[in-house]
């Protein structure tokens, strides 16, 4: 599976969107419906995924779609 | 102060008899139980094996994956519920003032299911898998939360536990709460979830709960019966619309009952047990009485908080000895417990509900299941069979862990008195 899809997945099952929604842009706030809450789950659950530790800061600068797979690809995450 | 009166206006269930106040109200009047086989989880762990269970409930239905996800079992039921109750009262599309409508729903233990689920995580993973949505669902007011969100009631909102008081005080608190002029409708009642794994064995450590009726299950929650053995734990919400008379008269709204009374008090005197000869109860009944401005002898049903323990079940007996003197052998009294078992902190509500339809019907629910009474059990406990009768005042009683009691007093609401 791609990196995009396993991603996609996540947040599809954290925050119940259907999978075409999930696009690069989509912003996870203001586009997918997460709050403050779910996003610390969704952090969690990426952590959980890709077996890496996510910084508050760092997830803090995970705004949308797009940013979470740049994100993973600096930590040398490609799929 | 010339005081407001206060009336039911609405009614919404989820329950081991019945996911409408009608279908709920034709079971516990044709004394067919809801009581079955625990299913929910594993019963084989327990020595209790029964349950009342809400059954043909799709939480998903009602409000969609993602709030079914971000909310324990105990805040679905309260949210359903109380949307149905609002529904119930017409309110719906009735130009009303959000900041005079309020929420009040109590809850025994709150989000149980979701501590349980978390605290295992916890163990396993460490605290820093613990869900961010971990305190938000487990926390025992926010049912009271998340139903106001729903209905967008932005009236004084909070949340009552005291343990199988809690919805009573929730009702009792409404009720308060219009009388004062703080609100001109209430929205409360209870909500339990309580079939999880600690819960259910909680309560069987206690020797709390029913274990000789394993195998007929219909027959486990007997009220007043020389077989009684311990109540049967149940699930559900009952929340009632309550809403200040002269507001419900001008919308023109459905009246099912009028709340006359309201008397609490506290046992000081054990954690679980009762005081001796129900002395509590009966202050809590009396007081109820004379809030309501009437006498014993105008008492014509009580709806017992009757669990079916051997300790309740008898001490409430001579409660009601206590406060109503000689007319006690002339009061109809059943426990509707019979059929839905002890929905815990939803119990209150949901008996105030069956109360207040009794009053509407001219019909008292029997106490189901009982057959042959226990010693010391004296009174009419209306066995086996619903009876017709014009009841004019009725008061239904709610005992908790903790030595609370709560009575409210109902009355028939008659159109222009």
């Amino acid at each position: 599976m791609s990196l995009e899809n396993r991603i996609s997945e996540i947040i599809v099952s954290r925050l119940n969107v259907k999978p075409e929604e999930v696009t690069p842009t989509a912003n996870l706030k203001d586009d997918l419906g997460a709050d403050s809450l779910d996003m610390v789950d969704l952090m969690m659950d990426l952590e959980d995924e890709f077996n890496l530790k996510i910084s508050d800061e760092e997830g803090n600068n995970l705004q949308t779609v797009g940013a979470v797979v740049e994100f993973l690809n600096s930590k040398g995450i490609e799929a | 102060m010339s005081e407001k009166r206060v009336v039911i206006t609405g009614l919404g269930v989820l329950s081991p008899i019945g996911n409408t106040p009608n279908e709920a109200w034709q079971n516990a009047v044709a004394g067919k139980s809801g009581i079955g086989r625990l299913s929910v989880i594993d019963p084989e762990p327990f020595t209790s094996q029964v349950a009342g269970e809400v059954r043909n409930f799709d939480a998903e239905e009602y409000l969609g994956a993602k709030e079914v996800r971000r909310n324990d079992r105990y805040t679905q039921f309260a949210i359903v519920a109380a949307r149905k109750a609002w529904e119930d009262s017409g309110f719906t599309g009735v130009n009303m003032d959000p900041e005079r409508i309020g929420v009040i729903i109590g809850s025994g233990v709150g989000g149980l299911q979701t501590y349980e689920e978390q605290h295992t995580i916890a163990l396993e993973r460490g605290p820093r898998r613990i869900s961010s949505l971990f305190v938000p669902m487990m926390i025992s007011n926010m049912a009271a939360g998340q139903v106001a969100i729903d209905i967008n009631a932005k009236g004084p909102n909070f949340a009552t536990v005291t343990a199988c008081a809690s919805s009573t005080h929730a009702i009792a608190a409404a009720v308060d709460a219009i009388r004062l002029g703080r609100a001109d409708a209430m929205i409360a009642g209870g909500s339990e979830a309580p079939l999880t794994l600690m819960s259910v064995g909680g309560f069987c450590s206690m020797k709390a709960l029913c274990t000789t009726f394993n195998d007929q299950p219909e027959k486990a929650s007997r009220p007043f019966d020389k077989d009684r053995a311990g109540f049967v734990i149940a699930e559900g919400a009952a929340i009632l619309v309550l809403e200040e008379l002269e507001h419900a008269l001008k919308r023109g709204a459905n009246i099912i009952a009028e709340i006359t009374g309201v008397g609490m008090s506290c046992d000081a005197h054990h954690i679980t047990a009762p005081a001796p000869g129900g002395e509590g109860c009966a202050r809590s009944m009396i007081m109820a009485m004379k809030d309501a401005g009437i006498t014993p002898e105008q008492v014509n049903y009580i709806n017992a908080h009757g669990t079916s323990t051997q300790l309740n079940d008898i001490n409430e007996t001579e409660a009601i000895r206590t406060a109503l003197g000689e007319h006690a052998d002339k009061v109809m009294v059943s426990s509707t417990k019979s059929v839905h078992g002890h929905m815990l902190g939803a119990t209150g509500s949901m008996e105030i509900m069956l109360t207040a339809m009794a009053l509407k019907e001219g019909i008292v629910p029997p106490t189901a299941t009982h057959e042959e009474p226990g010693e010391g059990c004296d009174l009419d406990y209306v066995p086996g069979k619903a009876r017709k009768a014009a009841i004019e005042h009725a008061l239904s009683n709610s005992l908790g862990f903790g030595g609370h009691n709560v009575t409210i007093a109902l009355s028939r609401y008659k159109g222009d008195s």
